[in-house]
């Protein structure tokens, strides 16, 4: 019997190392692509969750070309000012008692039971099929009860008219707005701007995929390391989760 | 009487009452211009809906390629002046045109570079 045991699991790791061997071209390059452009015409599927893994050990402190790059590719105002939209923001943590201090980006954590889809009067709050929370624009009537119900504080709201429109990212003053995860970069079959940029910067903190994929890259981490997701108490089941918290 | 209608004639056909507007590239548009005239608003309306909601992108459709055909080659926009496409046949139509508060009035290329 204990034959059999040590045969079966000598046969899963010769099979395991193989299979990682198969997959893995170098280290740190892998064989599949990890997202591919939807054709023209086809709808955003419910096989697909996009989501994110956050290596807090991987960020840089006081590094912020994710934010950079967020606010550059949305045609966010960069000028600070205190109700300018922020849609990634940089956020800095020390453990008092240790002072262990981590950094980390925060942005829409993509919640499979969204609050803010939960409240709003209009739906212009929404869930796309793969998993993306967006606001509809078309219908928001800037009531900010989304802004409200996000546990993350995750949403703005333009109070100023906007005048440099960016060509893919349509904004207006009066309705709310969050990360998109860069939905119309996603539907090309790349990559969201903060996670190029992460890793631009060298720091490759940000790893974006799909969750449901057993074969991507963020699956197999997710599966391989122990992440948490931000007051998993809530039961909101954000599709964005962290590494060292 | 033929000569009041004949009078009446070219005040028509040389349409001094239309805005005289700047068409942009111009060429051929995704369809007949006059069923785009009185039609275009209600053309992107049902699609903005699927692209926005479900994904759906690639539509035959599109205010971006709008504004890419018909912005100014002056200044690459389709507002600003009442020659401009979008703004002087709304402001002769007495229309409010909402489409630009929130999207970009710039041709595509030009909107990009100046981020």
């Amino acid at each position: 019997m204990s034959d059999k045991v040590n045969f079966d699991r000598r046969q899963f790791l010769s099979k395991t190392s193989a299979a990682i061997a198969g997959i893995a071209i170098a280290p740190g390059m892998l064989l599949f692509d990890f997202a591919h452009a939807r054709p023209a015409g086809e709808a955003a599927s419910s096989a697909i969750r996009w989501g994110m893994l956050i290596d807090t050990n991987q960020c840089g402190n006081g590094c912020d070309e994710c934010v950079t790059a967020c606010n550059k590719e949305n045609g966010l105002p960069t000028a600070k000012s205190p109700t300018d939209a922020q849609w990634i923001r940089k956020v800095e943590l020390k453990q008092v008692s240790t002072g262990r201090q981590i950094s980390l980006p925060m942005m829409c954590q993509h919640c499979a039971n969204p609050p803010c889809v939960d409240v709003c009067p209009t739906n212009a709050s929404f869930k796309r099929a793969d998993g993306i929370v967006l606001v509809d624009k078309h219908r928001c009537i800037g009531c900010r009860y989304c802004m409200m119900a996000c546990p993350y504080k995750a949403r703005s709201f333009v109070h100023e008219p906007v005048l440099d429109h960016d060509s893919d990212m349509p904004r207006g003053k009066g309705t709310v707005e969050s990360c998109t995860l860069c939905v119309n970069r996603v539907d090309r079959g790349e990559q969201p701007a903060c996670v190029e940029a992460c890793a631009k910067a060298g720091h490759r903190a940000i790893l974006f995929g799909d969750l449901n994929d057993p074969n991507s890259e963020i699956h197999l981490r997710i599966r391989s390391v122990a992440s948490s997701q931000l007051r998993a108490d809530l039961g909101l089941n954000p599709g964005i989760s962290f590494v060292g918290l | 009487m033929l000569i009041l209608l004949l009078a009446a004639a070219p005040v028509w056909a040389g349409s001094s009452i239309a805005p005289k507007l700047d068409i942009g590239k111009g060429g051929q548009c995704v369809d007949d211009p006059k069923f785009m005239r009185k039609n275009h608003m209600q053309m992107i309306l049902h699609q903005r809906d699927e692209t926005m909601r479900q994904g759906i992108r690639g539509g035959k459709f599109s205010l971006a390629a709008c504004v890419d055909c018909h912005a100014s080659k002056k200044d690459n926009n389709v507002l600003g002046s009442n020659e401009h496409f979008c703004q002087g046949c709304h402001e002769f139509a007495a229309v409010k045109i909402d489409c630009f508060e929130c999207h970009s009035s710039k041709r595509k290329i030009i909107a990009e570079t100046s981020k």
